[in-house]
């Protein structure tokens, strides 16, 4: 079935309001600047919290001098994680392991860890006492490379590990932990060194892909204070969930006496997973017993957390038709001083590096390691651009070297729709070679007159661990509400989740409305990631609404006096009786006066979500992009993007997860790169990390969308958000690497670094 | 301690500052939250806000320089609940996905506007350089600016 812009016309006109392209939930709000977001939050009597920050990579912390910056105006209180220990509060926080301090204990692993926090009546007054607060330290050896950091006598960063606490949503990996290694993750069948014995071609190579910062614009901010004892929190977090999880172990608190909400937030990304800075603003109100905001600049943010950058060294074994025989990958993140989420990170790039293709024999090992840098997490896509530009650049290598067209090279290899790529997963719920097609169609392959064309295909393991809960009101005119703990980061979940509830109890757009993202208020929802939100949390939406319906019925059938069996669904309403009945004059006719109607739906790992995982994420993209000989510039003429995503629910919104991740991928292929010199970051603002503007756009852009009904979600639908992107920095180097005749190994492929490849080139053919 | 008066959204206002208090701290503080800070360091567009006109980052611009003058923030371009017709066109055209991007992106295209009534893509592009957009890829937005451009009114 080919790919179309506007999906099957027959299936499509079996909704009314699935499908269709709707005004987004939020867009009044957003538009006219009413949308808050939680750095707009205030409480009266709120006070200010500014971070101070280690000046070393690695260094014991000797003493804190405080009372200059106590004895400033305004100031309440200046507090050091020592103060957190004594107060009996657990300053460490981890989603997989308890390692990383609200405030550092005993020692600093990173320049610009957070040591101390000031707080004072305004933020002027805390930053300029921040200024007076001075760290005295003894400085320890330091390691800024994985590489090294895996060397033996490397200086270790975690003499004593932290208690592991990840649950079995929390794929941590194997094998013994030692030295700097902060998880191993192994992928390994088939006998792989009889296959690269007996390979007509074995193609090995070196690749990297950069440490990058996300730029989410609204930098992290939280804003916490106690209500009774119990805690709440405002914050930036995408998972508000594992946020209160972190927040009541570190208070000692039961979950239901701990409140996180996430109003609008100003773009995650995955950058916005897990706990950040709630822990030290939560415990800044605890001390003070004030309301407290921490709001962090973007210099700060970038000093929060990161991408884990990778070394992979990786060889692929072939025989004379191009029949991928082996694959072996051998991979380093860099994961910075702190766990974080770098073990699901490594594991992810383990199952994400070598493509979905039929590999007879694979031996994968992947390791995170710590070093004295920003803590390393989640962030778009997480392990697949990562491992995607070895993985997918050999494909292209080995194409030439067989004199075999890539696109050829890899529809032979392409596993096709129900084979495993993984044993023991899900089988593929997606037809890529037909998806190759289109894109290559659209990019005209093979490019010519000076364009070159590059392109990529994978497949992620996504939708994360499928625990989802949601309730649904029916009110008794006949509207209703959503309550999700799924948050609004931009990507419209709130809009696609209102048209599932829309489309199932047969109401107008108009009459649904949506609470999200409050512990307190909405139901469970384990994580707002990993693309998982259409799929998984949209079928707990469809289950709160045919429970709904259910009860409905019921309410029905004791108004009639009749066998609930004798009650049937009508599009908004029953029918029994012969009659049609709305939802309102069943809800009022049972109650008398007023009243509604509560349904509850969850999602758990069983049913249609047995087999991890919920679904594969697809990425198909490609470039055709030009180089300038002289300066090394490459310029991205058209991209393609092709969204395989089972059925668009919202055309629009899909097509803007799909642009906006390709963006960020052509970033991180051509420009992005946090840069480490000697033990600091040299490029810690968004002037010297540039990120793409407009002029960056490439001047043609063809999003196209495979919707073959293939996905567990609701309507056929799978997840978006992050395949686009996960190709694009193999598609560029190869389409690079076809147009000056070597491919870049390490990204991003600047200016410089190009000319340099094309200088060297140069100076081979002449020798 | 220093008085000001600005028309602020239309209205008469008479404030008083502190010398170093920035027009976004200023806006902000006065509850017109609209006008984001990201950068803080006129690089990414966030804070634009029009001053008499003309697009200015609030994030860099003292509160002083706007006595006597008018200031526009996103919260003063809709009338009497109906919605400009660039607000309009961001929504129609889904220009924005998080939105923190978009108060200064609307009130940029807005001084444009009012100064090249039919732009091309090309002019929007050059003229919104300076505002980063990290979710959308841009082009939705050069679509909603040059939507609005034919609609108005
Ligand atoms: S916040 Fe003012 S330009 Fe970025
Ligand atoms: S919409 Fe999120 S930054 Fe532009």
């Amino acid at each position: 079935m080919p790919a179309r812009e506007d999906g099957d016309p027959v299936e499509r006109t079996r909704f009314r309001v699935a499908g269709t392209e709707a005004r987004r939930a939020d867009g009044v709000a957003k538009v006219t600047g009413a949308a808050r977001f939680t750095v707009d939050l205030s409480v009266p009597g709120m006070a200010h919290a500014v971070m101070v920050r280690s000046t070393r990579a690695h260094a014991r912390i000797l003493g804190i001098e405080r009372e200059a910056a106590e004895r400033m105006p305004g100031v309440l209180a200046v507090l050091a994680g020592a103060d957190l220990v004594a107060a009996g509060l657990h300053p460490y926080y981890g989603h997989v392991v308890l390692d990383h301090p609200a405030l550092a204990v005993g020692s600093v692993r990173y320049h610009g860890e957070p040591v101390a926090l000031v707080v004072a009546e305004t933020k002027l007054q805390a930053a300029e006492a921040a200024d007076l607060v001075e760290v005295r330290y003894e400085d320890l050896p330091a390691v800024i490379d994985a590489d090294e950091a895996l060397r033996p006598g490397a200086p270790i960063l975690h003499h004593e590990r932290g208690q592991r606490v990840g649950d079995e949503g929390m794929d941590q990996g194997e094998g013994a932990l030692e030295g700097n290694v902060c998880a191993i993750a192994r992928v390994q069948w088939g006998d792989v060194d009889a296959a690269f014995a007996k390979a007509h071609l074995v193609v090995e190579g070196e690749y990297r892909y950069p440490m990058l910062y996300g730029y989410a614009m609204e930098p992290y901010n939280a804003l916490a204070f106690f209500d009774q004892g119990d805690l709440v929190v405002y914050s930036t977090a995408q998972h508000v969930y594992m946020v209160r999880r972190d927040l009541a172990r570190m208070f000692d608190l039961p979950l239901a006496r701990v409140r996180v909400s996430a109003p609008y937030v100003g773009g995650g990304y995955g950058t916005k997973s897990y706990t950040k800075i709630e822990g030290a603003c939560a415990m800044a109100a605890h001390l003070t017993g004030r309301a407290v905001k921490l709001d962090l600049s973007v210099e700060e943010a970038m000093l929060t957390t990161r991408s884990d950058s990778s070394h992979i060294r990786c060889r692929s074994a072939f025989d004379r038709d191009g029949l991928l025989l082996a694959r072996e990958f051998d991979i380093v993140l860099n994961s910075g001083a702190y766990t974080d989420n770098s073990p699901l990170v490594n594991s992810k790039t383990a199952n994400r590096c070598f493509g979905p293709y039929r590999i007879p024999s694979l031996r994968v090992v992947s390791r995170s390691v710590f070093t004295n840098t920003v803590p390393a997490s989640s962030l778009r896509g997480f392990g697949a651009p990562q491992g995607n530009i070895g993985g997918e650049l050999q494909m292209d290598e080995a194409a030439e070297k067989l004199g075999i067209d890539p696109v050829e090279l890899r529809l032979r290899n392409l596993a096709g729709p129900g084979e495993a790529i993984l044993p023991g997963k899900r089988p593929l719920d997606a037809d890529l070679r037909e998806d190759l097609r289109c894109l290559v169609a659209s990019l005209e392959w093979p490019g010519t007159g000076g364009v070159s064309v590059g392109f990529g295909v994978s497949a992620s393991d996504a939708g994360a661990y499928p625990t989802s809960t949601a309730a649904v009101r029916i009110h008794a005119d006949d509207s209703a509400t959503l309550f999700t703990g799924s948050t609004e980061l931009g990507q419209g979940s709130r809009t696609v989740l209102c048209q599932i509830v829309a489309e199932e109890l047969g109401l107008s757009l108009e009459r649904v409305a949506i609470v999200g993202g409050d512990t307190g208020v909405v139901p469970y929802e384990r994580t707002t990631g990993a693309s998982r939100t259409t799929t998984v949390t949209g079928r707990a939406v469809q289950e709160a609404c045919r429970d709904a319906r259910r009860r409905v019925r019921e309410l029905a059938a004791q108004n009639e006096k009749v066998d609930v069996a004798a009650v049937e669904d009508a599009p908004a309403g029953v029918r029994v009786k012969d009659r049609e009945r709305s939802y309102g004059e069943v809800i009022e006719g049972w109650f008398g006066a007023g009243g509604e109607v509560l349904g509850h739906g969850s999602v758990r790992r069983g049913e249609g979500f047995a087999q991890m995982p919920p679904f594969w994420e697809i990425g198909c993209s490609g470039v055709r992009l030009s180089v300038d000989r002289e300066t090394g510039v490459a310029r991205v003429e058209k991209l393609v993007t092709v969204g395989d995503v089972g059925f668009a629910i919202n055309p629009a919104l899909v097509h803007g997860q799909d642009l906006g991740a390709a963006t960020m991928g052509m970033g991180a292929a051509l420009r992005e790169e946090l840069v480490y010199e000697g033990e600091q970051l040299v490029n810690p603002n968004v002037v010297d990390y540039r990120v793409p503007r407009f002029s960056d756009q490439p001047p043609e852009i063809d999003l196209m969308l495979a919707e073959r009904h293939d996905g567990a979600g609701p309507f056929g639908a799978k997840g978006a958000g992050e395949g686009a992107g996960n190709t694009i920095g193999s598609s560029v180097a190869a389409a690079i690497g076809r147009a000056i005749g070597v491919f870049p190994h390490e990204l991003p492929a600047t200016p410089e670094r190009v000319w340099r490849l094309l200088r060297e080139r140069d100076e081979r053919a002449r020798r | 301690m220093r008085q000001i008066s600005l028309r602020l959204n239309g209205v008469a206002r008479t404030v008083e500052i502190e010398d170093q208090v920035l027009l976004v701290e200023l806006v902000r503080s006065l509850g017109l939250t609209g006008t984001k800070v990201s950068c803080d360091t006129e690089v990414c567009g966030a804070c634009t806000v029009l001053l008499d006109g003309r697009p200015v980052s609030a994030c860099t611009t003292l509160a002083l320089e706007a006595d006597g003058r008018s200031v526009l923030t996103i919260e003063g371009l809709a009338k009497a609940n109906q919605l400009h017709p660039l607000q309009q066109a961001f929504i129609d055209n889904f220009a924005f996905q998080c939105g923190f991007c978009t108060p200064g992106m609307i009130l940029a295209a807005k001084a444009l506007l009012d100064e090249r009534p039919s732009p091309t893509a090309e002019e929007v592009r050059r003229w919104m350089e300076g505002n980063i957009c990290r979710c959308t890829g841009y082009q939705s937005i050069v679509d909603a600016v040059l939507d609005a451009a034919g609609r108005r009114p």
